[in-house]
Formats: structure tokens, C-alpha cells, sequence
């Protein structure tokens, strides 16, 4: 078995005259976290759900544990057989259904569990994202930051071997932010799965990634680990890190 | 000219061709997944159980309407006696289904398509997919398979509640004696016309379900316009469209059991 989990080849994807991706290489490490960064709107988006198998790349290849991603729209087999988890940036949370529900969904429809089992997990889970008062409301009767969470567990229940987490941590405050970041590396180091992390939070996701990769113009500019980041000679990667407060909250 | 008919009668044929994979698919998948009874019963509650005050109240003034207007035709040749005959086979063959199915459409169809539309566009839908959950399964297939048993159970409904308004008008209102009119019902009605019914009956359930279904479930790809706008717009064309093939499908399985 190759350690590299996720490896991405020349993906490619445009829409109409726009070129989102334009050749992505990516090697992903079993059981690392590597965080992608970049504008808004520059196709970190569109490159998890490439990988996802929810559109359709133009060209290229994507490899999870050494299998290719048959890249198609017909059936909801998972890429490859492997068990993943999708984290979505606007939650997709099933909104007539209660939080307690939500979350036990993929349980309840793809493991042959015990409801007691179930209602354990689900108990847990709920617990340890604060959730517990409102496991019987509705999505949109929580705060955003709420609902994050629980896209968070909806996300984690499974026990995924590979999670894709797009924004986890935008719209929480600073104290949920990190705790969502240390739920995230705890259940890394737990349950050994591989992560790929969109995130803006740009000095306090680095605390947790392995890896860090820039997207920008539809490639990978950089990809190396964190403290790598400031030695690069890229200036419009300075700059961005500049505009994101990283470097300053160092020296301060 | 003949480029753009051509064009468009291959786009018919594919969109059909669309329509029915989506349907198999959806069964099938359906058949894969966990907690099909669950689904199942409650899709038969949805499509079944919250269209019966409506099939009632449209079978009553069906049969009510048509004890009125087949009684004064039918005196003017002398034959009021006729009316049972007339009220149940017209109803058990024709209006029953018809009418049945598209009260259905009405009261379920737009709902399934409106509803599978927001899910589409709240990427509920992709949620399900990456949950290795076939959305099409988990969404359509226990309305369809529901779809089956619940039609021609309406339309059974609808039938004995219009033959019932027949009856009201036609003995309690005007003078037909009762027992000539349930005579009549009941030595007219052969097996054949019921089983026919409840034929047109099934086949609408599966027309209408799967084209609202469908229009709702592709809305992001069929709609001209995006957001909200296109699901209303999903919501209407799929009723439009499952009415009209709810008249044609008619029109064709009628020729085939005359
Ligand atoms: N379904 C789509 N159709 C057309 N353009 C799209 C679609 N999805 C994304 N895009 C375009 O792709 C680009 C990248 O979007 P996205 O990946 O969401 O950005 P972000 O990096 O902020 O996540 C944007 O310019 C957006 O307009
Ligand atoms: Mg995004």
C-alpha cells in the first residue's frame, strides 16, 4: 500500500470561459491534514468536490488509496470503497429534520447498527459539540456557528477514513473556532484519518495542518509545510499571507 | 427545418429516454437501501393518505354533477333507468383515474417537485451523494414504489364515493328508485372495467411521480431561470407536464383496452 492516500494529477475543470482549475498536483499523506488557502472564489470549492465525485473534472486524475475515482455522476458509490466524509461550506444540512436526526442519517442508512448503538453515538457526539439542548430542533432554529457543528458531526460520525472539510471554522467566534480546529486534529489523531481543510483562519489552521497549499490562477503555487510558508520568495504569496495577518500575529 | 425538427425530436426522445432511466434507477436503488418498509410507509402516508379529503370531496360533486346532467339526457330518450349503468361505467373507466390522478398531481406532485428542487439547491441532494446514499433511492424510489398502491386505492375511492353522488342525486333528488339505480350499477360493472381502472390508475401514479420527481430533481440543469424561481418554475411545468401525460397515457391505454 502507497502512503500516499489522495494524489491528484493535471485535474483540470473550467465553466464556460472560466478556468477554475487549470492542472492540480496534489499528493495527500495517510492520515495528514493539509490545509488549502486562497481567495475567495479562486476554486478551492470546486477542487474538494472534484474529488468528491460531485463535478465533473475536464481532465486529469484522481487517485484515493491507489484506486482512480471513476469520475461519473450515475451512482452514490463512494470513490473507491473508501469511507469519506464531505463537510460542506454552506452546511447542506437536511433542514426538516431535527439535529439529532441529522446527524445519525448516514448511520442509520449505511450501517446496520442497533438503535441503541445509534442513540449512543449520536449521544456522544452531540456532547462533545455542545450540542445537547438542541438535538431536537431544526437547522435553521440554531445560530450559524451551530450549524457548522453540526455539519461538523454529520461529517465525523461515520468514523470516515478520508474527510473533506470546506470552511469549517468561518463564521465561529475565536474560542468555538479553536475548539472546532482541536475536535478536528483529536479525532484525527483518535481515529487516523486523512483530512483536506479549506479554511481562511489563517495563523490558528496551521497550529493543526501537517501541509499547507496555495491555490491561486488554478494551481497549487505552493504546497510545503507551514513554517515553509514564510520562507517562500513568492511576493503575491506574501502578500496574501500579509493581508492575512500572518507573520504580524508572529512577532507580536 | 428539418435540422430544428430533427434536433427537437431527438431532444424529446433523449429526455424520455431520461426519464424512464431515472425511474428504473430510482426503484432499483431503492431496493439496495436500509429501512425500505420505513420509507415506504411513509411516502404511502404523503401521497396516499393526505390526498384522500381531496379525491373524496371531487369524487362527491363528480357523481353528484353527473347524476344531474346524465339523468336529464337519458329522460329525454325515456331511459332514467340507465343512470347506474351510465354514472359507474363512466366513472369506473374514464373519470375515476383521470380525475383521481390529477388531484394527485395537484396535491402531491407539486410538493415532490418543489420539495426534491429546494433539496437540490441546498445541496441536500450532494449531501446525500457523498453519504454514499443514492438520492435518487432514498428520495424517489419509496415515493414510486408508494405511488403503485396508491392510485388505484384513491381512484377505488373516487369511484364508489361518485357512484355514491349519483345515487344522490339521481334517487334522493330526482326520481330514479334506488334499487333500479344499484341494480344497474351492479349488473353493469363487469370485472374487465375495474381491472382497467385500476391499470390506468397504476401507470398514472408512475407517470406523474416520476415526472415530478424529475423535474425537481434536475432543476439546477432544466430551468431557465435559477435560485427559488427555478424551483417554481420545476414545480409548475411538472404539473403541467404530468397532466398532460396523464390525459395522453389515458387516450393511449383506453385504445389498447376497447
Ligand atoms: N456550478 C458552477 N457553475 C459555474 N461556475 C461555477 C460553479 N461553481 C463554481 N463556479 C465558479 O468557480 C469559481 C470558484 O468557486 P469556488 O470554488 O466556490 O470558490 P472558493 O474558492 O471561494 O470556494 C468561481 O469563480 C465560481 O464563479
Ligand atoms: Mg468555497
Amino acid at each position: 500500500m502507497s502512503d500516499k492516500f489522495l494524489s491528484i494529477s493535471g485535474l483540470k475543470k473550467h465553466f464556460g470561459n472560466n478556468r477554475v482549475l487549470d492542472g492540480i498536483d496534489l499528493e495527500i499523506e495517510r492520515a495528514s491534514i493539509t490545509t488549502i488557502i486562497g481567495k475567495s472564489g479562486i476554486g478551492k470549492s470546486v477542487l474538494l468536490k472534484c474529488i468528491a465525485n460531485l463535478v465533473l473534472a475536464d481532465e486529469g486524475k484522481i487517485q484515493l488509496d491507489g484506486r482512480p475515482i471513476i469520475q461519473s455522476r450515475k451512482t452514490a458509490r463512494q470513490p473507491g470503497g473508501v469511507c469519506f466524509s464531505y463537510m460542506f461550506q454552506n452546511n447542506a444540512l437536511f433542514d426538516s429534520m431535527t439535529i439529532s436526526e441529522n446527524i445519525s442519517m448516514p448511520l442509520l442508512e449505511t450501517t446496520s447498527m442497533s438503535t441503541h448503538e445509534l442513540h449512543d453515538e449520536v449521544e456522544g457526539m452531540l456532547g462533545r459539540l455542545e450540542l445537547g439542548d438542541v438535538s431536537s430542533s431544526y437547522p435553521a432554529e440554531l445560530s450559524g456557528g451551530m450549524r457548522k457543528r453540526v455539519a461538523l458531526g454529520r461529517a465525523l460520525i461515520t468514523k470516515p477514513q478520508i474527510v473533506l472539510f470546506d470552511e469549517p471554522t468561518t463564521g465561529l467566534d475565536p474560542e468555538r473556532k479553536f475548539s472546532v480546529l482541536e475536535m478536528i486534529a483529536n479525532y484525527r489523531k483518535q481515529f487516523g484519518f486523512t483530512a483536506l481543510l479549506v479554511s481562511h483562519d489563517i495563523p490558528e489552521v496551521f497550529e493543526i495542518s501537517d501541509r499547507v497549499a496555495w491555490l491561486d490562477q488554478g494551481t497549487l503555487r505552493f504546497i510545503g509545510k507551514p513554517e515553509e510558508l514564510e520562507l517562500s520568495a513568492d511576493l503575491e504569496l506574501s502578500r496574501f499571507l500579509d493581508m492575512a495577518n500572518y507573520g504580524r500575529n508572529k512577532t507580536e | 427545418m428539418i435540422r430544428t425538427i430533427g434536433s427537437s425530436t431527438l431532444c424529446v426522445v433523449a429526455e424520455f429516454g431520461g426519464i424512464a432511466n431515472f425511474a428504473v434507477l430510482s426503484i432499483y436503488e431503492f431496493c439496495c437501501q436500509r429501512r425500505r418498509l420505513a420509507k415506504w410507509v411513509l411516502a404511502v402516508h404523503e401521497i396516499g393518505v393526505r390526498c384522500v379529503p381531496i379525491v373524496a370531496i371531487v369524487g362527491l360533486f363528480t357523481g353528484l354533477v353527473m347524476g344531474l346532467q346524465l339523468y336529464y339526457t337519458l329522460a329525454r330518450l325515456g331511459a332514467e333507468a340507465a343512470l347506474g349503468d351510465a354514472v359507474a361505467l363512466s366513472l369506473i373507466r374514464e373519470l375515476g383515474p383521470v380525475l383521481t390522478a390529477l388531484m394527485i398531481v395537484g396535491q402531491a406532485g407539486s410538493s415532490l417537485a418543489s420539495e426534491i428542487g429546494i433539496q437540490r439547491n441546498d445541496e441536500q441532494i450532494d449531501a446525500l451523494q457523498t453519504m454514499g446514499i443514492d438520492a435518487r433511492g432514498y428520495l424517489v424510489g419509496p415515493r414510486l414504489c408508494a405511488s403503485f398502491i396508491c392510485f388505484p386505492i384513491l381512484t377505488a375511492c373516487f369511484d364508489l364515493i361518485g357512484i355514491f353522488g349519483g345515487y344522490l342525486t339521481g334517487s334522493v333528488l330526482l326520481n330514479v328508485d334506488a334499487g333500479v339505480y344499484w341494480n344497474h350499477v351492479f349488473s353493469s360493472v363487469q370485472f374487465a372495467d375495474i381491472y382497467g381502472g385500476f391499470i390506468k390508475a397504476a401507470v398514472f401514479g408512475f407517470l406523474t411521480i416520476t415526472i415530478c420527481a424529475y423535474r425537481g430533481f434536475y432543476t439546477h440543469l432544466k430551468s431557465s431561470s435559477r435560485g427559488v424561481r427555478g424551483v417554481s418554475e420545476s414545480a409548475t411545468r411538472a404539473v403541467v407536464f404530468s397532466s398532460v401525460a396523464v390525459l395522453a397515457a389515458d387516450y393511449l391505454i383506453t385504445s389498447f383496452l376497447i
